[in-house]
């Protein structure tokens, strides 16, 4: 059953990624030429989901969405991973007041939701893949920071790192040797839970069209292109709105099934 | 106890300050000019200069800080550059329909979420245990926009049941008002209480393996009852934190939700002025929503003081 | 004659498949108002025994055999027949006081809860009722007690607090296990004498789990020794000490007798009479 949460989210995962790079190579049809002639036709062949209102083939569009969807998560995430990690680090390994600085910094970053900063973000710089980028990653550091945080506290509790105090290794040197390497299978889990927030996030910038600009093709654009289509074909918010999901229910699934493998003991818990 | 609400209290107010200040630096101190945005190409300096001296963009970034900041603090929160209007007038009207449509969500989240985690919890080594689990998980990764279209394409467009989108004040049809906000807590609410299900389930994983739960057990409630007689004032320590950090996603929520729906809430007025570059009521809207959500969170914390008898205090 | 309280039969029990069975083919009696102790050291199957006897094994456990408690068969059967029965025909006291008791609710009211679960009876009965146990196992100021919250009591007043919720239905059987392992010494003598009286008083059998052979032998007129999920030995007390047959028998009773050694001297190992089946 456990093994199960890790393979279904590795296939959807591997999917997405898949599609995104056959993407760069090939498509089945030119995912931004208007061909009028073909606007809104039905699933069927050559087009296997049919055209959207401007005649692009929606498979196409979905291949090269995945890319973006990729793009702004992976930058997203390294964003938080690379500010949050070592704050939280810092913060379980400082003085308590340190801690507590950094711990309420993060307090105040978790009151902006990544949605809500990015729109703040579009509003001052216009909106784009980079504010999107930007701002999701921003938002997620603090969840990178409690984690490294916590697991930072449990590894400096240990004997092994009170015997290399003991023999005065510094700081520092504790970090990169025995918190690290402890605690990365956690960033690991959180790194996947964060990409799948940060795809739903850049989805619905997306949407609202706060996001990529056109004419790149996003998943969130498709759904809002597809909301104006809603009483003649409705069929076309489907299929993004469906790669979306899966996409998200994917990081989840991989998230979840690591953290069951890699901490036996966490298995009741989630 | 009173110290340490004093403590929390201290730290709202020292992160509404950290917030505004966040606000304000990216909202004023880019380069650009709201005045020759105004008055357009053909402006004259001199033209420029009265304007800026009226609005008051002539004057150093942290003078202008303070006077905003201290405006919010009598509740002023602003006035657009462009209309003229105060913030506070544009948000007023629009309260109303962002606030319908929270809280109705949450509640709808936590009348799915319970029920759902406890069984999640109660059969979590069983089928239909991990079927509840497996439908949270799905849930979770749907984007409630997504839900509302599909709501629309069901229930409005194929149905005919329900509007598919609009508004009407309570005031002047209480009927309709509901019917317009159908939909939208739907949409909002099931993938929410989908979220809030894991986080109940857990909850309650872990008061199924204390000792106190073992005793209610040993006494004579069954399982399920002592999961609502004990497990439930236990659990619901942990989840009333939970609930507060899940105000902010439901906020956000309902900006996207709003705008599929095209109810005039706070979230469409937001997403309106962003496009009109209308940075003060951008500024003023998002520091108000931050507040919000700083202010519930402090609140959240302290109730938890008041809730949790050993964190009252010795009082017998 | 009547039959006996509790006949366990056959009883064997494990978690899984692939793991070593913690119960094999126990069998035992008591009688009402009797009391036996089982003893054996952690993991020989103490525990599972008494919780198979309140039918709290954890969902992964599979029973089998038999045990039968006035009358009333409690292997494989459901929990909504068997709650009835907890609290009131049977209780249970655990092992650690500090985390058996539910820490958002007064302990007065947890204990009225026992009662008023099991009769109907009006709240101001239960709250005299309530305040009368605690003054019963020796809680001074039983009034101020009952509307204390669990973190506000010390470890052996809050393990009185369990045994007033065990007791305050009059049940025919009290199972306690390891009741004052987790308490001072000092504690624990006068939380075994209050455990001593009250039982005389409610005229109940009990079983005593405990892997401390003097404790036992305190409370206990019946032992019954417990090694790797096995029964090894069981007999009047008086009888073990004199003449105990398995040698890890001869070992606990050894090891429990360090007050008689002379100064200096090495002290008993149960290691030195039982090496363990393998060796």
């Amino acid at each position: 059953m456990k093994r199960f949460t890790l393979v279904v989210g590795l296939v959807l995962v591997c999917s997405v990624v898949l599609t995104a790079l056959v993407s760069l190579v090939w498509t089945p049809f030119d995912p931004i030429r208007v061909v009028a002639a073909d606007a809104l036709l039905k699933p069927g062949w050559p087009h296997l989901l049919g055209t959207d209102a401007f005649g692009i083939d929606i498979v196409s569009r979905l291949m090269i969405g995945a890319q973006t969807t990729l793009q702004v998560g992976i930058i997203a995430v390294s964003i938080a991973a690379v500010v949050g990690v070592p704050l939280g680090v810092l913060a379980g390994q400082g003085s308590g007041w340190v801690s507590e600085v950094v711990m309420r910094a993060s307090d105040v970053v978790y009151a902006f939701p990544a949605l809500l900063l990015a729109i703040l973000f579009a509003a001052a710089f216009g909106g784009s893949t980079w504010t999107a980028m930007a701002a999701i990653g921003i938002a997620t550091i603090p969840a990178f920071a409690r984690v490294a945080r916590a697991g930072t506290l449990h590894v400096m509790a240990s004997d092994y790192v009170l015997a290399a105090r003991s023999c005065g290794t510094s700081r520092m040197g504790i970090a990169v040797r025995h918190v690290m390497p402890n605690i990365a299978p956690l960033i690991g889990v959180q790194a996947s839970v964060a990409f799948a927030t940060a795809i739903l996030a850049e989805a619905g910038l997306s949407f609202l069209g706060l996001g990529t600009r056109p004419p790149t093709p996003t998943w969130g654009r498709m759904l809002r292109d597809a909301q104006n289509l809603l009483f003649g074909d409705p069929l076309q918010s489907l299929w993004p709105g469906l790669a979306i999901a899966l996409a998200v229910l994917g990081f989840n699934l991989l998230g979840d099934g690591l953290r069951d493998y890699l901490d036996p003991q966490l298995r009741e818990v989630s | 106890m009173i110290r340490r609400v004093g403590a929390r209290l201290g730290i709202l107010a020292a992160s509404l300050l950290a917030a505004s200040v966040l606000i304000f630096v990216v909202c004023s101190a880019l380069p650009g000019d709201v005045a020759s945005v105004i008055l357009g190409e053909g402006a004259t300096p001199d033209q420029l200069a009265t304007l800026r001296h009226q609005l008051g963009t002539d004057r150093p970034l942290p003078v202008q800080y303070l006077s905003w900041a201290s405006g919010m603090l009598q509740g002023d929160f602003g006035r657009s550059y462009l209309s003229g209007d105060s913030v506070a007038s544009l948000l007023g009207p629009r309260l109303a329909v962002t606030f319908w449509l929270v809280t109705f969500s949450l509640i709808l989240a936590l009348l799915v979420a319970l029920p759902t985690g406890m069984y999640a919890a109660l059969r979590r080594r069983h089928w239909d245990g991990f079927i509840a689990t497996a439908l949270a998980q799905i849930g979770m990764a749907i984007p409630a926009f997504w839900a509302g279209l599909l709501l629309v394409a069901v229930f409005a467009v194929g149905l005919h049941w329900l509007p598919a989108n609009g508004y009407v004040p309570f005031a002047e049809d209480p009927g309709s008002w509901a019917a317009h906000l159908v939909l939208p807590v739907l949409a909002l609410g099931l993938i929410q209480g989908a979220m809030l299900t894991r986080y109940v389930r857990s909850a309650f994983i872990d008061v199924l393996n204390e000792d106190y739960f073992r005793t209610a057990r040993a006494v004579g409630w069954t399982q399920g009852r002592a999961m609502v007689r004990h497990g439930l004032r236990n659990a619901s320590l942990s989840l009333v934190t939970v609930l507060g950090l899940q105000l902010s996603s439901v906020l956000v929520g309902a900006i996207v939700i709003e705008s599929v729906f095209a109810l005039p809430g706070l979230g469409t007025m937001l997403l309106q002025v962003v496009t009109q570059h209308d940075l003060q009521v951008v500024q003023g809207t998002v520091m108000f929503l931050v507040a919000v959500v700083l202010v519930v969170n402090a609140l959240v914390d302290v109730s938890y003081l008041i809730i949790d008898p050993r964190l009252r205090g010795e009082r017998e | 004659m009547t039959d006996p309280l509790l006949i366990v039969s056959n009883l064997s029990i494990d978690f899984g498949r692939h793991r070593r069975p913690a119960l094999t083919d126990v069998s035992f009696e008591l009688a009402d108002n009797e009391r036996l102790g089982i003893i054996g050291e952690s993991g020989s199957g103490k525990t599972v025994t008494a919780l198979a006897i309140m039918g709290l094994l954890p969902e992964t456990a599979t029973a089998s055999g038999s045990i039968r408690l006035r009358g009333n068969e409690m292997v494989n059967t459901g929990d909504r027949e068997l709650a009835p029965l907890r609290g009131n025909l049977m209780s249970m006291v655990f092992q650690e006081p500090m985390t058996a008791l539910d820490p958002t609710m007064r302990v007065g009211r947890q204990v009225a809860e026992v009662l008023t679960l099991h009769q109907h009876s009006a709240k101001e009965a239960a709250r005299s009722a309530v305040v009368a146990m605690l003054a019963r196992v020796g809680l001074p100021d039983p009034e101020r007690i009952a509307d204390a919250y669990p973190h506000q009591l010390s470890g052996g007043q809050r393990q009185r607090v369990v045994l007033a919720m065990a007791l305050v239905n009059s049940p025919d059987l009290v199972i306690c296990d390891e009741p004052t392992t987790a308490l001072d010494v000092t504690v624990q003598a006068h939380v075994l004498a209050t455990l001593d009286a009250v039982l005389d008083e409610a005229n109940a059998a009990c079983l005593f789990i405990s892997h401390d052979l003097a404790v036992v032998s305190q409370v206990c007129d019946k032992v019954l020794v417990m090694l790797d999920g096995r029964v090894v030995e069981a007999g009047t007390v008086a009888a073990l000490f004199n003449d105990a047959q398995h040698p890890y028998t001869r070992g606990l009773i050894a090891a429990s007798r360090i007050d008689q050694l002379e100064p200096g001297s090495r002290l008993p190992q149960v290691e030195d009479y039982w090496k363990g089946n393998d060796a």
